[in-house]
């Protein structure tokens, strides 16, 4: 099998049976005749065939390998059938697929090798929670001098990456709470990113897992593996 | 201080015991016995030799021979744990792959056979 155009929308789904055809449907109304590709990261419910149904392809892991391995499984399938952009959308319905059109657009137009749909970047995105808002001004500050610019809304995972990007991160993806890292990651490569302004809904169905705790888990460990990836840091930055 | 050191070498003994029956039942492998079976005998020779001991404490600029003993307990443990640690990362990271591979792999698989129920 080879690439169907230059777009393909990947979405990282673990027992999200109860909103995926919906997000799936919505996705192909937005971008239709774009792939839609499924990564089902071993679920116990019946996600993969909901997905299918809904008009998806599937990529389904043998075992539960968290949000990181199954984002870097799809970004590996992508780069191995030739796809030049890869947009990321939640399967939990929270990223509006209204949006993409605007992340390909920018994708395609700028030079950057990532653009990040973003809550706050008109002002408009509020915070969930206090901890979590805590969470997100505390990444600011720290990603503002190693990226040599600011990220408004670093934990954002409505992510579009081009060929270049999706290189890197076939061989190289933050496993747990991908997105901070995965930053680093990219400027690591003096690569460059955007931020284009979106919405983001409240989950179609089930609950998020994110707790306090484990909300402060998320933030030492986000913090540890940035350090890990500022300490090995090679090349030269290329600031925009 | 004799029964503390007594206390060390019987379980240095039992250590060596224990890992001897699993590498046997195949429980560990063998080059994962070497870390525990280096740390066992470390701990059997310094609590079984005093001379030895007491150079060590006095290498470390420690006045009692059990606090050393100790020290040199948790200093090897730590080491062989970051050493396991080690080696649990880079299993993960090629369990990781090797998923990522077998889902891929089945995915072209599925294509394939897609394409030839079409054509048939």
């Amino acid at each position: 099998m080879t690439a169907r155009g230059p777009l393909v929308i990947i979405i990282p789904a673990f027992n999200e049976e109860p909103a995926i055809a919906r997000v799936v449907a919505e996705v192909r109304e937005i971008v239709p005749g774009v792939p839609v590709l499924v990564i089902d990261d071993c679920s116990i419910d019946g996600t993969a065939n909901a997905a299918r149904r809904a008009g998806a392809e599937v990529l389904p892991l043998p075992c539960h390998l968290g949000l990181g391995g199954a984002v870097q499984a799809g970004y590996r399938l992508a780069y191995e059938l030739g796809y030049e952009y890869v947009i990321r959308v939640d399967g939990d319905g929270q990223h509006d697929p209204v949006f993409i059109p605007k992340i390909y657009e920018a994708l395609r137009s700028s030079s950057c090798e990532m653009v990040i749909g973003s809550r706050f970047v008109d002002g408009a995105g509020g915070y969930s929670s206090l901890l979590r808002g805590f969470g997100i001004r505390l990444f600011r500050l720290i990603l503002r001098p190693i990226l040599g610019k600011p990220v408004r809304d670093p934990t954002s995972g409505f992510v579009g990456v081009n060929r270049s990007a999706l290189q890197v991160f076939s061989s190289s993806f933050p496993l747990e709470y991908p997105e901070i890292e995965a930053l680093v990651v990219l400027q690591r490569k003096a690569f460059r990113f955007m931020e284009v302004p979106c919405a983001m809904r409240p989950r179609m169905a089930g609950r998020s897992t994110i707790t306090a705790v484990k909300s402060l888990y998320y933030i030492f460990h986000v913090l540890m593996g940035v350090f890990v990836n500022v300490l090995k840091y090679e090349g030269r930055r290329r600031h925009r | 201080m004799q029964g503390l050191l007594n206390f060390l070498a019987g379980l240095s003994l039992v250590v060596v015991l224990m890992v001897l029956f699993s590498v046997r039942r195949s429980h560990i492998r063998v080059e994962y016995s070497v870390s525990w079976f280096g740390a066992a005998l470390t701990l059997l020779v310094l609590s079984r030799t005093h001379a030895v001991l007491d150079w060590v404490a006095a290498g470390l600029g420690l006045g009692s021979a059990p606090v050393a003993l100790m020290l040199v307990v948790g200093c090897l443990f730590l080491l062989v744990l970051f050493r396991f640690s080690v080696i649990i990362s880079a299993l993960k990271d090629s369990n990781i792959a090797l998923a990522q591979r077998v889902a891929i792999l089945e995915y072209h698989l599925d294509s394939i056979h897609e394409e030839n129920k079409n054509r048939a």
